[in-house]
């Protein structure tokens, strides 16, 4: 699955970021870039900087340096919900679901910034809010078709097994139809058969809505077979990018991964 | 034998009072349910704004007081009542405009304690401020409410407390609507549940917060119309909040329902101790009784009624 084939534009540049916290350098000088419809893989050890990079772009970190460009335009800080209504959607690493709330109505908070009618049409649940209502119920419903959860409509997602609850997490970001689909480490702690499911549906997504997905994982496997391009990460920097087979015969990332002495 | 009449007064004249004279045992339960409406919706404005920013908002009792103020004081300026309750609840609205900018903003992602006690700061500078702005005078308060006792088979019920009941009512209706059914609502149980979850979906923390803040002042505001009909607007309607936390810790800190409940539970409670058990202890059960109950919730079940069940996973 090595693409090239409809892969487009860069639709989003990053230009030398540099993030601290304190005396913490967390991505020191990184550039990269994510072209429209590709799945990018960023990879690294621990603490390379990985999620921080997914956390600028969405907003939730404003890095002291370096610009971010996302569809022609340029910016140093966003905030995350502006993100989101610029088409950014995103999963969390350890899971950030609404534990108190069903399956059905996580997803359908994917399509708030997409409600358009006053609330109170809404509070009297009828009218034109009801019609709107109906229809992103039938958009949600689709999602939860395709994710195969139909089974967890209504159970409160506090109570799922913690693969569903990645699924769930899909499912809530892509009810945004976001352009530029962000996941955190989405097959981390999921059994293989779990692991087939998620990259099957990483790939349908890409496919099926031409959605361009940036995603950090560890599986090596997986991201040999899903990725189109591979960033790597250590210690804040980028050390290599490049095609999956590019990467992995790069003498650098192999050190990385090894261990092979640093300079602390 | 003085010990053996005060066992008598503790366990058996009550009961022989409530079988002798079940209408009048009604009467005060009915009585202390009225006055628990008005604990439920001190108790609300708190629960709104734990659900949604996780803060423990401890100047509600302010708030309620800062609003009554301001609502009795453009009265006395000759603005009609109607007139009076918008512009109040557009200085609420204010207020929360300038609590997210001056207060939560620039503690966001805090520990709740330092929220806390900003909260508590605010608290005494709004109790300053009502003090410049209005005087500390005890201002009486009518908004033509009627207050006849009425009469329902041998059953005496106090005209206003029934009014009241029925403001509350229909507040606690609405808000139910505008959590559960529109979109602000679903915006507003996501930001409750996780915050960063919700900004990745595009829903903005500084508007829910001050939506919520507005909230809850305009809660504050009537509740303070009801409590200073009754006692008067002055600065001890402040210690009207104080009842409300026993009301959180029965009903539960997070529910909306369970603040209601705790509310007549705690209204109700207290009436009928004071009324009956009263002579035996010499009165002022009223005072401490919901404290006292809170106390026993605290050891058997913590959560409160409707809470959720806190369970850490480390």
């Amino acid at each position: 699955m090595s693409g090239g084939k409809r892969i487009g534009e860069p639709i989003l540049e990053v230009r030398s970021i540099s993030l601290s916290f304190g005396g913490v350098r967390a991505l020191a000088e990184v550039s990269l870039e994510i072209r429209a419809h590709e799945v990018l893989a960023i990879i690294g050890p621990n603490g390379a900087g990985k999620t921080s990079m997914l956390n600028v772009i969405n907003g939730f970190y404003h890095p002291q340096e370096g610009t971010i460009t996302f569809k022609g335009r340029a910016r140093q800080r966003m905030r995350p919900h502006e993100a989101a209504a610029q088409g950014i959607a995103r999963t969390f690493q350890n899971v950030a679901l609404f534990r108190g709330m069903t399956t059905l109505d996580n997803i359908m908070t994917g399509r708030l910034l997409k409600m358009r009618r006053n609330f109170l049409w809404q509070a009297l649940h009828w009218g034109p809010a009801l019609t709107e209502e109906l229809e992103h119920r039938v958009f949600v419903e689709r999602i939860i078709d395709f994710l195969e959860i139909e089974a967890i409509r209504k159970t409160p997602v506090g109570q799922l097994p913690y693969g569903l609850q990645k699924r769930v997490e899909l499912g809530r970001a892509l009810a945004m139809e976001p352009e530029l689909l962000l996941l955190d480490e989405p097959m981390a702690g999921m059994n293989v058969e779990e692991k087939e499911d998620m990259s099957r549906f990483v790939l349908d997504v890409n496919d099926e809505f031409g959605t361009t997905i940036a995603l950090i994982e560890h599986d090596m496997g997986v991201v040999m077979d899903i990725s189109d391009r591979v960033v790597v990460l250590d210690y804040g920097r980028k050390i290599a990018d490049g095609t999956p087979g590019d990467v992995r015969a790069n003498a650098d990332v192999i050190d990385a991964y090894l261990g092979v002495a640093h300079d602390a | 034998m003085e010990f053996l009449d005060f066992l008598q007064a503790l366990f058996v004249t009550p009961f022989v009072m409530m079988w002798q004279n079940p209408e009048f045992l009604l009467e005060v339960v009915i009585g202390g349910l009225l006055t628990g409406v008005m604990y439920s919706l001190v108790a609300l404005g708190f629960v709104l704004i734990y659900k949604a920013s996780g803060v423990f908002n401890f100047a509600q009792g302010t708030m309620v007081l800062f609003a009554a103020l301001t609502f009795v004081g453009l009265l006395e300026h000759g603005v009609p009542v109607w007139a009076a309750f918008i512009l109040t609840a557009l200085v609420m609205i204010l207020l929360a405009f300038i609590i997210e900018r001056l207060v939560l903003r620039p503690l966001v992602n805090q520990e709740p304690i330092i929220l806390f006690m900003a909260t508590i700061g605010l608290s005494y500078l709004l109790d300053g401020f009502g003090e410049i702005a209005w005087g500390g005078d005890v201002h009486a308060l009518d908004i033509g409410i009627p207050k006849e006792p009425l009469v329902f088979g041998g059953v005496l019920v106090n005209e206003f407390d029934l009014c009241a009941a029925a403001i509350c009512g229909v507040l606690v209706a609405a808000l139910a609507v505008f959590f559960q059914k529109t979109s602000i609502g679903r915006a507003l149980r996501a930001v409750a549940d996780d915050h960063q979850a919700a900004q990745s979906v595009g829903i903005p923390l500084k508007t829910i917060w001050i939506i919520v803040w507005s909230v809850a002042g305009i809660v504050g505001l009537v509740a303070g119309i009801l409590w200073g009909s009754n006692l008067g607007v002055q600065f001890s309607l402040s210690l009207v909040a104080l009842k409300a936390l026993p009301v959180l810790i029965l009903g539960g800190l997070t529910s909306v329902p369970g603040a209601i409940v705790g509310g007549l539970i705690v209204g109700s409670g207290e009436k009928v101790a004071e009324v009956f058990w009263g002579p035996a202890t010499g009165g002022a059960i009223e005072d401490w009784f919901a404290y006292a109950l809170a106390l026993v919730f605290l050891l058997f079940r913590p959560q409160g009624l409707f809470g959720e069940r806190i369970i850490e996973r480390v």
